[in-house]
Formats: structure tokens, C-alpha cells, sequence
């Protein structure tokens, strides 16, 4: 674990409560962290600020001193040194704390210029909050409450403009609904590097809109329906499904690289509807692509595998586990593990193959990075097979290896953890030459021609935890249950191992003992004190291997052979 | 007592038979001896000439001069640039296209002395777009310094080197914001930076440090590097020295520039005695002395208190006529001296029509970038629009202020206050004939009175 | 775009008056419009290749300056000031006088084609108002009177012409 270097400290007031803040903060997050909620639409974390919502105006002060001495003025009413408050309020997402600042936030100047921002704001805007998407996480109605008149003064027209527009593939526009933010057109141009959104037109005429003949079509579109405050940008796919009310929210992790962006995924009865960013300032700051977004959609596909198979007819879980280890005891065993495995299933890959003395292969998956939050690595996991010791040495693309040793007759079973072998390398004769025991998700040629085939768990299924490029260790929970037929992966990975004479628990709580007990780099942890930001591990045994990830967001290659 | 005389000075040559914009005649007229002197000296002594001369900002806010460039970061390592405010587009301002069109030499030197003295090695003269000629006048008269080496590379056979170029705006009002202004020219909208961390001296046109001036400004820099400082800071009176352009519009006998020692001459005596009074059969009903944004004052109504006057406070108790027309005189009456345009309205008009043409304007103006500017400048169109031209009710009066009053203070640039004074001093000084608009809106058509909206 | 060589000549001088190319995206707009009349679909992609710069960028300003148009207009252009000034001394009543001479609306193309007339925002040629701007040129206190002559003149040289 690295400490980060003490930042220098300044110590402000914000409604008489003093706080020590890091500097460069501005005076929205310092505030933030005393419990005084400034409210704001344009202010963003990650952007760039503009300073154009005018939602978080504040009353600011600095101590009074005397212009010639230098030296403090003090107030004899309080004994305390004066404070010269500026006439005019300030915005609070612009002004960074600076030492004695004093901030009021709920005096009669601050709350009539919340007041005066949000009628102006409701004037030009659509009375449809019953049938928009946004209800229920949108800022504009939230602040209504607490800063709206409860009457409209406004009797003119309203202002026309474009409704449901598709932006892109993926990303609807209601122009009349937009507060002229900005949010999604700095995000296009700061994060995405994709310059196509822009305001036309002047004044409240402003209009927000993609380049005509362009569209909002890069992979991270709908991060700007996240940061939207109100429902102008709602996703294509998920308007009119669900109210967010009824959803339940689970931490999940995405899968698709090992950036491992932190996700929530939302869901319904057994149901998911759709997956959004959860904030990480160290991995994915509040973005994630729109691809990973989709993967739920793999929980519902037709080729998901539901019965439990021996030699080709349907089975039951103990006669599957007895089948297996009954071929593995026949000896001639390679066990094929996953970049895709959690932790947790690669420990208990690691006993089931070190009891069999088997070798063990994992397959790797490099494409090209995009920069951002997906990178050139597109196992989830492949570090925690080294954490665990699945694994010393980096894998191949292909499983050449096993190949020749089926070709030269040293191996006989082969079982896979999710991999399907042919996408892999092997040839249909080498399969036809070995058992395959398989445990999987979905139908694949694998599936297709394996002796023992036992379903398991899509990754919002189950829980557990990846380790990232940056050696972060970050757990992901069951959002949703398994389909029929499908046994969770732990359950299975430890019915053979004990099957074939290494007994270890299924169950995570117990099972973290015995990692703990046997892995010194996890040594302290156990999976419920596991922070969900994640905790970092020491990288430095392995900065020799030659790591396949380039430059990511918050992420820099060690070595300079990756880059 | 009568209007004193004008003091011609920066208009010196304006209207004058014979002159022209070209060089030549410049030249002949005394033209760029106060640059080739300048550049002899060092640019300090410059700084500090304008510093003593207590020159303030010609454009509107009245900001001195001297301090402005006092700002400038000097220490960055960054250039230095210096663009010329020419997007004279404040309602009832005129004064900029004369000298633009007439005597484009005078700015050219005065932006020159400029230049050097703040080190600047690249200058731009925003022009409004609606000046297509000014900007090729000024083009052709950058090309004749250049051609005379007084613009452009050793200037006068010095090392310093300092070019110019004519950048032209295309119609929006908001340019004239200094920040807006950098924007635009850096090719984008014209959406005014926040400030802080923004500060044109600081970060300013390409982030660098950059000093933005008014046309009629740096002509002022012209003569007080000529005459030094402190004889500038003898023509008009303490803190309000120089010469002032007035230029006044709308219902007098004589509308037009005029240039007077600033503070020696009462707006009284600039409507009556120099422009000649109201037309005939009319009476003056209301004036807005600096520019359509200023806060407007009404004729009868009076204004007291006590002000400086050398080191002594005295009493003072004037009608509109009296007041003396300068920044701090017109400030303390709760107006502003602000771009030097008179608009003068006598009793045809009917002042929610004329307000409503203002609002026209602000909210066609408003950039759209904050929301209290964007969205009340627009409401407070609709409003008075649909008081001539739909129904009129007599809680209009009350709402209308309402919401002029959730704007000033509160938005990113000057704009918000710009598009709700006149909203605000309108209510208040008129205030009646508003919510009595209803009845006598039909009446007042009748009139023969120009439309306004 | 096709362009005169002279305008390709100016717009390449242009670019060259400022360290950052984006600068140039108002002159250059001005520029093509002078030469093409308005800035057409094709011009924006143009302008944006030329500076570096991303479609968006460009349309943001050409929408954002009432001066560039999107679509040809009259032969000439007719700018009435509406602003206060001139509107308290007869703006709206020359405008109305112009549009009148030419039976058209405004922002129309009349139907002769000669003209354009349109309301613009303070021309500061407040002393002599009203004011109108055809094409490049002021011309100042245009009553009706005024309005009708002019008018008047801008039909003799289309008759001329044709």
C-alpha cells in the first residue's frame, strides 16, 4: 500500500463549522465534507469548471485586516477578528479555499439567488416530469423542492425546441428539457476526445446538438446521460423500462478489461436494467464505456447454458463432481484457468490442479487499448492468477502447448474454467483426443464436446473480487441470481478439489481464511473488510513480467517494454 | 450659466474639411511625433505617465487606466497582448467610428505608445462587424504605418518590434465584454470568462497576460504621453480628468459628439444649450446618460446628499440638468457616466414601450451562457412585448422588477447588471405609468409617437 | 468550396496574423461569405479542416453571430437599426417603409430578388438616426422619406441591369 504524500492543509469556516481542507479544493467539495450541501448543475468533479448554473452562489468572506499594519481587526462585540463579506455572492465551484476563508451558505442573499437560479431555470422547462426518464435522479427536480416557489410566475410561451432527438446510437435528446449545463459537451471534448456536441443558436435560444451528420456514437456516449442533471440526454435503451426508485443497486466491477472500472448495477426482481459508473478517483473517476454497459445483456442470452450434463445426457451436480473426479484420478490432467475468474475461483483452481499435480494454462486476451477505460488486456483478472499463484509467467494467446502435449499423449483431461479451448487454439482432433471436463456459462464448441459440463454464474451472478492492472484488489456482489441449473463457480471449484483430496470451503467468508492463512500478499484481509474502493497490493514482485497494458486513465505502465 | 466651450481633443480633427484618414495627412497635422518620441523613452516612464495622468477607462466601467496596466503579469515569461476594444456596441455610443473612420492614425499611434510601453509585441483591433469599412480603413492605415516603420519590425529603427492586425467581429454585442471579447477572438462564442481564475491581465488571450483598451482610451494615452500626465490630470476635475466624448441621441434639437473637459460641463447644459434643447411643442421626459444599460433618470426628479468637493464634504441638491457629467457625479445620483451615449426621450414616449425596446435588445444580446442573464432577458422581453403588443395586466409592473432584481450580482459578467437596470430604474422611476399601462395603453397608440417595439 | 483565388489567397494570409489557427475561424467566415453570399452546409467542414478544428466548433460560432447567414439572401442587403435610438426617431416606420417598397417580409428574399430587408441591433450611429447599412455602406437619418429614395435607386440600377 503506497501513502500519498501529506497535501498542505487550509483551514476554512463554512456556516461557522472550521475544517482543515486539502488545498486547491474548491468551496462546493469543502463544504461537502462539513455536511453543508451546495447544490449545483454545471459543477462537475471531472470537468472543467464553467461556472454557468449559477446554482451554487455563496456568501464569502476573508478576515479583516488593517490595510497599514497588516494586523488583525477585531470585532469587540465577539472578541473574534472581523470578517469583510463581500457584498455580491460568489460561485462556489470556481473559488478555491484560501486560508481563513469564511463561507455562509444559508443567509437571505444565498438562498433568494438559489431561489431566483431555479425559477429561471423551471421557466423554459417542460412540465413533463411525469412521463420523463430522469425522475427520481433528476437535480432539477430535487432542488425544486427545496428552492422552487410551488407557483409559476410565467405566463408567457415557453421556448420551442427539438424533441426526442437521437444524438446517437445509444443517446436520446430532449433540447426543451436542457439547462444549457454544458456537462456533456466538456465530457465529449475533455474525457471522450470526441469533439461533436456543441451549442447552436444564442441566448435562451441556445440549443444543445451533435454536429448535423455526426453522431454521439463513442464508446463512452452515455456517460453524458450519467452527468446530465436533468432529463435532456436519457440512454435509448433504458428510457421507459423502469423508474430508478424500484431498482436495487449492487457494486459490481467491470469485466471487460483489467482496468477494472467500478460499476452499479441496477436491477429489479432478478432482473438487471442497466449498469452505470460508480465513482473510483483512482480507476475510473465517474466514467465507464458504453460496451461494458451491455454486458448484463449476456445474462439473458439464448446460448446460456442451464443443465448440468454427463457424457452427453442431464445430470445432477454430485454425479457431475464424481464423473470428474473420476476422470482425474485417471491421471494425464491440465487444467485450463481464467483471466475471467475471480480471485476466490482461481484460488480454488490453484488446489484442485495442485492436488492433481496438474499444469495449468490460462489463456490470454490482449487487444488494443483505447486509452481511457479499456485496455489492451481484456482478461479482468489475469493479476489476481498471479496473486494467487494460479500462475508465474504471463500467458499466451494460444494453447499451443497443451496442444502438443495432447498430440504427444501426456495429457488426457483437460478441465476448463470457462475457456472455451477451440476459440483457444485447440484443433477439433486434439479435442476428440481428451476428456473435457467443462464448467461455463454459455454454449460453445467446448461446451459442446465436453464429458462433464457443469453451468455457472454469469459475473453479476456471484461475488467475488479481480485484481486490476493496477495490482487493486476490488470486490464485485451477486446482483442478480443465476439462471435454473447453474451452480455458483466456488461451489463447483470446491467440490472437485476436495473431490480429488484438497478440501477447501466454497463459501467466501471461510474461504478467505484459508487464502489468507496461505497467501502472505493477502495475509490481513478478509472479503467483508475489503474497502469497495478497493485496496492496493504490492506490485513489485512481478514489475519484471512484461505486462501487456499501455497508458490508461490512472494508469501508467511500469515498464517501458509495455509501453 | 452657459455650457462652457468644447475641449477638442481627441475629436480634434473629426468633421474638419480637408482632413483624411490616410498618413499623409496625419502626418502633415503634427501625426506619430509623440511615438517617435515616445520610443526613447523607457517604458516605465510611460506607465508612470499614465498612472499620474489618472486616465480611466473610456468603454463603460471607468476602470483607471493606469491600474489596469499596473496588473499586467510581467513575470510570467508568456508575451504580452494588448487588443484595442473597437466593438463599440453599447445602444446611444458613437464615438469609436469616428475616429476609426476619420482618424485612424490616432489610434494607431496611441496603440503603438501602448504597445511599447508594455512591452507588447502583437496587438488586435477587435472591430464590430458592422464597421466594414472601418475595418479596411484601419487595415490600410496599418499598412501605411508599416510602410512609414512605424508598425511592424524596428519600429523608427529601434529593436522593438510590434505588429498589429484588424480582427472583425460579427454582430454580438457581448464582444464588448472584455473576456467575451478574447473568446471571440480566439475563434470561439463569445461567452465571457469567469473571474477569478480569468483575469485578462493574468490570463487573458491565449492564456497569456493581456490588456484590453477602449479606441477613445488609447488616443487619451496619445496626447498624455505628449503633454505628460500631469497636465492631462488639469483638463476636467479630479478624478474624472481628460476629455469626456459625449455622444447624444434620440429627442433633442441637435444630437451628435461632443467633446468637454470631463465634469465641466452638467447634462443640463449639454441637452439645452450645446444640443438645443427638446424638439419643438416637447418637453424632456427622461434621460439615460451613459449607454441604453445605464440606469435612467427622469426629469423633475431631484437628488441629494453630500459629496467631496476638494477635501471638504458639502451638500449637494440637484435636478437632473445639475448634474455634472462625469463618472462619480453621475455614479452618486445612481446612474453611470459609463460609455459617454445620451439617450434623450421627451414626453411622446411612453416608457414601458421604450423599455420594451431595450429588452429587446439585452435579451437578443445575452449570450446564454448563466442562467439569470440568459433566462431573465428573455422574460423580461416577453413581458414588456406582451404589455404592447397582447394583454396587459397591472401586476406586470411588480413582476417585472422581480425578476430585473434576481440578475444583477449574479451572473458571470457585467450583462446581468447591463440587461436589469434599466428594467430596475424604469420601475422605479416610472413606476406608475406601468401599472396604469393597461388603461392607457390604447390611448397612448393614438399619439403620434414612434413605435418602439 | 469554391472558392475565388483571391479569397484562397486572403485566407491564407490570414491564418498567418495569429500564433493559434482557431483565431482565424471568424475572418475566415467573413471572408467566404463575401466571396459565396452565406455560409453554406459545405463551408463549415471547410473552415473546420483548414484551422484543425472539429465540424462543431465552427457551427457553434457560425450560429452564434447573427452576421453570418445559412442562406443566400437578396442581391442586396438591408440592415435597418432597431435599437433605441433610432427607433425613437422612425426606425420601425423606415423599416416598414423599405419592406413596403419591396413587398417583402423580414429576412425574406423580396420577390424581385434585389433585396433583404432585416431589423439588426444598434449600428452606433445613434447622432444621425435612423440608420440603415446596405451592404457595406451607412446611410444616415433615413426617414420613410429617405427609405423610398433609396429604394428607389436600388430598383433603377436592377432595371438598369437587366
Amino acid at each position: 500500500m503506497i501513502a500519498s504524500p501529506k497535501p498542505d492543509l487550509v483551514t476554512v469556516n463554512i456556516d461557522g463549522k472550521e475544517i482543515a481542507v486539502p488545498k486547491g479544493t474548491n468551496v462546493i467539495e469543502a463544504a461537502r465534507l462539513v455536511n453543508v450541501d451546495v447544490p449545483y448543475y454545471c459543477y462537475h468533479p471531472k470537468l472543467t469548471i464553467v461556472g454557468n448554473c449559477r446554482m451554487c452562489l455563496i456568501e464569502m468572506g476573508m478576515p479583516a485586516v488593517d490595510p497599514a499594519t497588516k494586523a488583525p481587526v477585531m470585532d469587540p462585540a465577539t472578541g473574534k477578528q472581523k470578517v469583510n463579506w463581500i457584498p455580491r455572492p460568489q460561485i462556489g465551484c470556481g473559488t478555491n479555499v484560501s486560508p481563513g476563508l469564511h463561507v455562509r451558505t444559508t443567509t437571505p442573499m444565498v438562498r433568494e439567488a438559489r431561489e431566483g437560479v431555479m425559477e429561471f431555470l423551471l421557466i423554459n422547462h417542460p412540465l413533463d416530469c411525469p412521463i420523463c426518464y430522469q425522475a427520481g435522479e433528476c437535480k432539477l427536480q430535487e432542488q425544486a423542492t427545496g428552492y422552487g416557489r410551488g407557483y409559476s410566475r410565467f405566463v408567457e410561451e415557453k421556448n420551442v425546441k427539438p424533441k426526442r432527438t437521437q444524438l446517437g446510437p445509444r443517446v436520446t435528446l430532449d433540447d426543451e428539457r436542457c439547462i444549457l449545463c454544458s456537462r456533456c459537451i466538456r465530457f465529449s471534448k475533455e474525457i471522450a476526445k470526441d469533439d461533436v456536441l456543441g451549442f447552436i443558436d444564442r441566448g435562451s435560444y441556445s440549443t444543445l446538438t451533435c454536429y448535423p451528420g455526426k453522431q454521439l456514437e463513442n464508446n463512452y456516449s452515455l456517460c453524458t446521460v450519467d452527468i446530465c442533471p436533468v432529463g435532456a440526454l436519457t440512454s435509448t435503451d433504458f428510457r421507459f423500462k423502469m423508474r430508478v426508485w424500484f431498482l436495487k443497486q449492487t457494486n459490481s466491477i467491470d469485466t471487460e478489461s483489467s482496468v477494472g472500472a467500478n460499476t452499479v448495477v441496477w436491477s429489479r426482481e432478478g432482473v438487471i436494467y442497466r449498469i452505470t459508473p460508480r465513482r473510483n478517483d483512482a480507476v475510473n473517476d465517474t466514467w465507464m464505456s458504453d460496451s461494458a454497459r451491455l454486458l448484463y445483456k449476456q445474462v439473458k442470452a439464448d446460448s446460456r447454458l442451464q443443465a448440468i450434463r454427463v457424457n452427453g445426457a442431464d445430470s445432477g451436480l454430485d454425479m457431475a463432481v464424481n464423473a470428474a473426479a473420476t476422470l482425474c484420478r485417471a491421471g494425464s490432467v491440465a487444467v485450463v484457468g481464467s483471466g475471467r475468474s475471480s480471485v476466490e475461483e482461481q484460488f480454488l483452481t490453484k488446489k484442485f490442479a495442485a492436488a492433481l499435480q496438474a499444469p495449468v494454462f490460462l489463456v490470454s486476451r490482449v487487444g488494443e487499448g483505447d486509452r481511457l477505460l479499456i485496455s489492451a488486456d481484456r482478461n479482468p483478472n489475469v493479476r489476481g492468477a498471479l496473486v494467487t499463484g494460479l500462475i508465474r509467467s504471463l500467458p499466451a494467446a494460444r494453447l499451443t502447448e497443451l496442444g502438443a502435449a495432447i498430440d504427444a499423449g501426456r495429457v488426457k483431461t483437460v478441465v476448463s474454467i470457462g475457456e472455451d479451448l477451440v476459440a483457444a487454439g485447440l484443433s477439433a482432433a486434439q479435442l476428440s483426443k481428451v476428456a473435457v471436463v467443462y464448467l461455463g456459462t454459455h454454449a460453445n464448441p467446448t461446451s459442446a464436446a465436453a464429458k462433464v459440463l457443469v453451468p455457472t454464474l454469469a459475473v453479476f451472478e456471484r461475488s467475488g473480487s479481480f485484481v486490476n492492472q493496477q495490482f487493486r484488489l476490488q470486490k464485485f456482489h451477486q446482483a442478480v441470481p443465476g439462471p435454473p441449473g447453474a451452480t455458483e463457480d466456488l461451489v463447483v471449484l470446491s467440490r472437485l478439489a476436495t473431490a480429488v483430496g484438497a478440501a477447501v470451503p466454497a463459501e467466501l467468508g471461510q474461504l478467505w481464511k484459508t487464502i489468507a492463512a496461505e497467501i502472505p500478499a493477502l495475509g490481513t484481509m478478509t472479503f467483508a473488510n475489503l474497502p469497495e474502493a478497493g485496496l492496493l497490493l504490492d506490485a513489485t514482485p512481478y514489475a519484471a513480467l512484461p505486462f501487456a497494458e499501455g497508458e490508461t486513465l490512472h494508469y501508467k505502465p511500469a515498464s517501458p517494454a509495455a509501453a | 450659466m452657459p455650457a462652457p466651450a468644447q475641449t477638442r481633443i481627441i475629436f480634434q480633427h473629426i468633421d474638419e474639411p480637408g482632413y483624411t484618414p490616410d498618413i499623409a495627412c496625419y502626418v502633415r497635422n503634427g501625426g506619430y511625433e509623440v511615438l517617435k518620441q515616445a520610443v526613447k523613452r523607457k517604458p516605465e516612464e510611460l506607465i508612470e505617465e499614465v498612472k499620474k495622468s489618472g486616465l480611466r477607462g473610456r468603454g463603460g466601467a471607468g476602470f483607471p487606466c493606469g491600474v489596469k496596466w499596473g496588473l499586467v503579469d510581467r513575470k510570467s515569461g508568456k508575451p504580452i497582448y494588448l487588443i484595442v476594444n473597437a466593438d463599440e456596441s453599447e445602444p446611444g455610443t458613437f464615438k469609436d467610428r469616428y475616429i476609426i473612420h476619420q482618424d485612424p492614425h490616432q489610434l494607431i499611434e496611441g496603440t503603438m505608445i501602448s504597445c511599447f510601453a508594455n512591452n507588447v509585441k502583437q496587438a488586435y483591433i477587435y472591430i464590430r462587424g458592422e464597421f466594414p469599412h472601418g475595418a479596411r480603413i484601419l487595415e490600410r492605415a496599418i499598412a501605411e504605418a508599416r510602410g512609414a516603420g512605424l508598425v511592424g519590425p524596428n519600429i523608427l529603427g529601434t529593436n522593438y518590434s510590434c505588429e498589429i492586425y484588424v480582427h472583425r467581429g460579427a454582430g454580438a454585442y457581448i464582444c464588448g465584454e472584455e473576456t467575451g471579447l478574447i473568446e471571440s477572438l480566439e475563434g470561439k462564442r463569445a461567452y465571457p470568462r469567469i473571474k477569478p481564475p480569468y483575469f485578462p491581465a493574468v490570463l487573458g488571450l491565449y492564456q497569456c497576460p493581456t490588456i484590453v483598451n477602449n479606441v477613445e482610451t488609447l488616443c487619451h494615452v496619445k496626447y498624455i504621453v505628449q503633454h505628460g500626465g500631469e497636465a492631462f490630470g488639469r483638463i476636467g476635475t479630479p478624478g474624472n480628468t481628460g476629455t469626456r466624448v459625449f455622444c447624444v441621441s434620440g429627442h433633442v434639437q441637435r444630437p451628435g459628439y461632443y467633446e468637454f473637459a470631463t465634469g465641466t460641463i452638467t447634462l443640463g447644459q449639454l441637452l439645452n444649450d450645446v444640443c438645443g434643447g427638446p424638439l419643438p411643442g416637447r418637453k424632456l421626459k427622461a434621460v439615460i446618460p451613459g449607454g441604453s444599460s445605464a440606469k435612467i433618470l427622469k426629469f423633475g426628479e431631484r437628488f441629494k446628499g453630500k459629496r467631496k468637493v476638494g477635501a471638504e464634504m458639502v451638500d449637494y441638491d440637484w435636478g437632473v440638468e445639475d448634474v455634472p457629467m462625469d463618472f462619480d457625479s453621475l455614479g452618486m445620483i445612481g446612474t453611470m457616466g459609463g460609455s459617454g451615449g445620451v439617450i434623450v426621450m421627451d414626453d411622446s414616449v411612453n416608457m414601458v414601450e421604450a423599455l420594451a425596446n431595450i429588452n429587446a435588445f439585452y435579451s437578443h444580446e445575452s449570450c446564454g451562457q448563466c442562467t439569470p442573464c440568459r433566462e431573465g432577458s428573455l422574460w423580461m422581453k416577453k413581458i414588456t412585448t406582451r404589455m404592447v403588443h397582447g394583454t396587459a395586466r397591472t401586476e406586470d409592473a411588480a413582476l417585472l422588477k422581480s425578476v430585473a432584481d434576481q440578475i444583477p450580482g449574479r451572473t458571470i459578467c457585467a450583462f446581468g447588471e447591463a440587461c436589469s437596470w434599466p428594467t430596475q430604474s424604469f420601475l422605479a422611476k416610472f413606476g406608475d405609468e406601468f401599472k396604469q399601462y393597461p388603461e392607457t395603453r390604447n390611448a397612448a397608440k393614438r399619439n403620434d409617437a414612434a413605435a418602439l417595439i | 468550396m469554391n472558392l475565388k483565388p483571391a479569397t484562397l489567397a486572403q485566407i491564407d494570409d490570414v491564418i498567418t496574423h495569429y500564433p493559434v489557427k482557431r483565431s482565424a475561424t471568424l475572418p475566415l467566415l467573413h471572408l467566404i461569405q463575401e466571396d459565396v453570399g452565406h455560409i453554406s452546409d459545405e463551408a463549415i467542414p471547410w473552415v473546420a479542416d483548414k484551422l484543425g478544428l472539429q465540424p462543431i466548433n465552427v457551427y457553434e460560432v457560425v450560429t452564434f453571430y447573427p452576421m453570418f447567414r445559412r442562406q443566400p439572401i437578396g442581391r442586396r442587403h438591408i440592415k435597418v437599426c432597431r435599437t433605441l435610438s433610432c427607433a425613437l426617431v422612425g426606425g420601425y416606420k423606415t423599416c416598414e417603409a423599405f419592406q413596403q417598397e419591396f413587398d417583402t417580409g423580414l429576412g425574406e428574399i423580396s420577390p424581385d430578388g434585389e433585396v433583404t430587408v432585416e431589423f439588426v441591433e444598434c449600428l452606433a450611429s445613434c447622432g444621425t438616426a435612423p440608420v440603415v447599412l446596405i451592404d457595406d455602406d451607412l446611410h444616415e437619418k433615413v426617414d420613410v422619406a429617405k427609405a423610398q429614395q433609396l429604394s428607389a435607386q436600388i430598383k433603377s440600377e436592377a432595371a438598369k441591369r437587366r
